[in-house]
């Protein structure tokens, strides 16, 4: 699937094979790929709450506490901040531990070690140690997960330099990115969605990586670039075929690495379309969104008229109750006409109609 | 080693007070959070330790980078923003590093390097080294999170490490009593398992003894232990000079610990011929490390843009 698209920067993306036979899940993808590079390297470790419990993380960690033992995988108490600085002293130790976080939120908790410490000491201590770590997190959508389970908060790390930011949403990239992120020598955040781990698609056996600062074309177009962050790729791929029912040809990238951003990719698209719409799972104020569409901007302003747009959260707390939640997120028909005012210079009003097989699968619940 | 002793505690006096001489020059590019009065902490228990240990620390970290072997001239070139300094002239007093002499960081943020400290510790026993890390804090470390959190995945994880709680009596200037409940330190440690006692800062000699009968059991896999010392602060917070014309505190109350210096104490207890070689050669030492550091030449432009990562400069090309 990634081969004929593939745009990588300036690392050519290391497919094992070109077109990848096998169909795995996100959570399959995130589990081999730590798998394998904790076969691969001894000093690879895994932990974090739950990682060693019954559910294993969704499924990201089943089966490593038994293949790697309880020094290398384990459950950890309720302490972010310390199991965050705990890690970096592993790290600064020559470890390379892969810290896990079920929700993003508690990242909160830890924002002293992973700002203050993860991303300086590398340049604070004159580059004389470095920080191989990395830090998954989920953002949660959908069957009330409310204020404290649903923020995207990759763009505050973003913020940040010394720390990469990876956000990938197919179970190839999941793979790929989790290996590149384990064998990077600098802090990285790598970005994981609930939603996303339900997703499948063609993933190769043998390991290889989605190096920093790689993003994808995932749809080709002519009239109008949209750029969907994490779970809002999807979204975004929907909502092209939405547009397609109405003759426009969006062209959609998966910015797949935040931080370093594949700015390139982006502003070339741009450059042919002159529109560009960035889809968030995040709020847009100062966010992922804002600056990608401040990058491109600067880019290419005096070079070709451009039609500028960002989307994301509502800028309010996200509620539980699906009857304003729904109105929280943007979705596919949401983005789909948001695209079409940028290609037809002005609000239509025109909203599609939501086809059966555009729909959002999402988690039923009872949770 | 009374001789070894004292040269190491007057080692890091004569520095530290030639810091505070020079400081109103504005040659040293850094805020300087001086040590004088509590050096016999970092030195009597980084004598106890080996080459190979490992120490973390705090902003007022000088003595401690001293005492575990760090190099003069590099620290003396960081406190005046030079290429040669322990980070080129990037982290300055309060981050200081040597790797090569088992110093692996101080942190501005109070407590952060508590659980940097029990993760390297974590490393150590994976590899089943039976080296040890020593961590640093002052008091007011305390009352973070970090250290009560810390303190019980050092106790879960049964790891080599030593706590030592460099108690001076005060977070800038507001006094232990002033901001903890119940201000008896040992007692968190204990609450958590951990075997606490409480020292004597002025007391280089126990200090030592004690951690090496401490190390001993942390080495063997005894799992953490705690040493609360008490100390005093001579000077100001920040910056070379002294602080009781501020009020919060009495020049009477530092009077007891100035009488019983051990800097004083041990130079007493040596020969005047021992003595006079030792500062002679410990001020040779200092002279250089400062003539070491007027001579050497600040960073290139360049270096602002250098060590963000750890390769280069392939990730700034995609910015």
């Amino acid at each position: 699937m990634p081969s004929p698209l593939v745009k990588a920067r300036s690392t050519p993306v290391r497919d094992a094979r070109p077109v990848a036979e096998r169909t795995l899940s996100y959570v399959d993808a995130v589990r081999e790929a730590a798998d394998q590079e904790m076969s691969r390297d001894p000093a690879v470790l895994v932990f974090g709450l739950d990682v060693d419990d019954p559910k294993a993380i969704q499924g990201t960690t089943r089966g490593l506490l038994e293949k790697y033992g309880p020094e290398r995988v384990f459950g950890t108490p309720l302490s972010e901040d310390a199991m965050t600085g705990a890690a970096i002293g592993m790290a600064l130790a020559g470890l390379r531990p892969v810290h896990v976080h079920i929700r993003m939120d508690f990242l909160l908790l830890a924002m002293n070690q992973l700002v203050n410490v993860a991303a300086k000491s590398r340049y604070m201590y004159g580059g004389r140690v470095h920080v191989p770590l990395v830090v998954r997190s989920m953002i949660g959508k959908s069957w009330g997960q409310g204020a404290q389970h649903s923020q995207g908060l990759h763009g505050m790390f973003m913020h940040v330099p010394g720390i990469k930011v990876v956000a990938p949403s197919t179970p190839y990239d999941a793979k790929g990115c989790l290996a590149a992120a384990v064998r990077d020598n600098n802090p990285v955040l790598y970005v994981e969605h609930r939603l996303l781990h339900f997703q499948k698609g063609p993933v190769p056996e043998s390991a290889y990586t989605v190096e920093p600062g790689t993003a994808r074309i995932t749809a080709v177009g002519e009239d109008v670039t949209i750029v969907g962050i994490s779970y809002m790729q999807v979204e975004c791929l929907r909502a092209a075929k939405y547009l397609e029912d109405v003759g426009i040809q969006a062209e959609v990238i998966d910015p797949i690495w935040l931080s370093p951003l594949d700015v390139d990719t982006i502003a070339n698209s741009v450059e042919r379309t002159g529109r560009l719409l960035v889809v968030d799972t995040a709020w847009t104020n100062c966010g992922a969104a804002a600056e990608i569409v401040a990058r491109v901007a600067e880019r290419l302003q005096g070079v070709r008229d451009l039609r500028l747009k960002r989307m994301g959260f509502a800028p309010t707390t996200c509620p539980t109750t699906p009857a304003l939640e729904d109105l929280f997120y943007p979705t596919a028909r949401t983005i789909a006409s948001a695209a079409r005012d940028l290609v037809e210079d002005g609000p239509t009003g025109w909203v599609p109609v939501e086809r059966p097989d555009l729909q959002s699968i999402e988690f039923k619940g009872p949770f | 080693m009374r001789a070894r002793l004292f040269r190491a505690l007057y080692r890091i006096r004569r520095l530290e007070e030639e810091v505070a001489r020079v400081y109103a020059s504005d040659r040293i590019k850094s805020p300087v959070h001086l040590s004088i009065g509590q050096e016999a902490v970092s030195v009597g228990v980084c004598t106890a330790l080996r080459p190979d240990d490992i120490v973390f620390g705090t902003y007022r970290g000088h003595a401690l980078y001293l005492a575990k072997g760090g190099d003069l001239n590099a620290m003396v070139a960081e406190l005046f923003g030079k290429a040669t300094g322990c980070t080129m002239g990037k982290g300055g007093s309060m981050h200081l590093i040597d790797p090569e002499a088992g110093v692996m960081g101080m942190s501005a943020v109070v407590g952060t390097t508590i659980a940097n400290a029990a993760g390297y510790a974590y490393a150590l026993k994976l590899r089943r080294s039976d080296s040890v890390v020593v961590s640093f804090f002052g008091d007011g470390a305390t009352e973070e999170g970090v250290f009560t959190e810390t303190l019980n995945f050092a106790v879960l994880k049964h790891l080599p490490v030593l706590f030592v709680c460099e108690n001076n009596g005060y977070a800038i200037h507001t006094h232990q009593t002033r901001r903890q409940g119940r201000a008896d330190i040992c007692a968190k440690a204990e609450a958590f398992g951990i075997p606490a006692e409480r020292l004597d800062g002025n007391d280089v000699f126990g200090l030592l003894t004690r951690t090496q009968e401490v190390l001993k059991s942390v080495r063997a896999g005894g799992g953490p232990w705690f040493l609360e010392v008490s100390t005093y602060r001579w000077r100001e917070h920040v910056g070379p000079g002294r602080d009781f014309q501020l009020g919060f505190r009495a020049e009477a109350e530092c009077e007891p610990w100035i009488a019983a210096d051990p800097v004083t104490r041990l130079a007493s207890e040596l020969s005047v011929g021992e003595r006079a070689a030792i500062e002679a050669e410990v001020e040779e030492e200092i002279a250089a490390a400062f003539a070491f550091a007027e001579a050497s030449p600040f960073p290139a432009p360049g270096e602002l843009m250098t060590d963000i990562f750890q390769e280069e400069p392939d990730a700034l090309a995609a910015r």
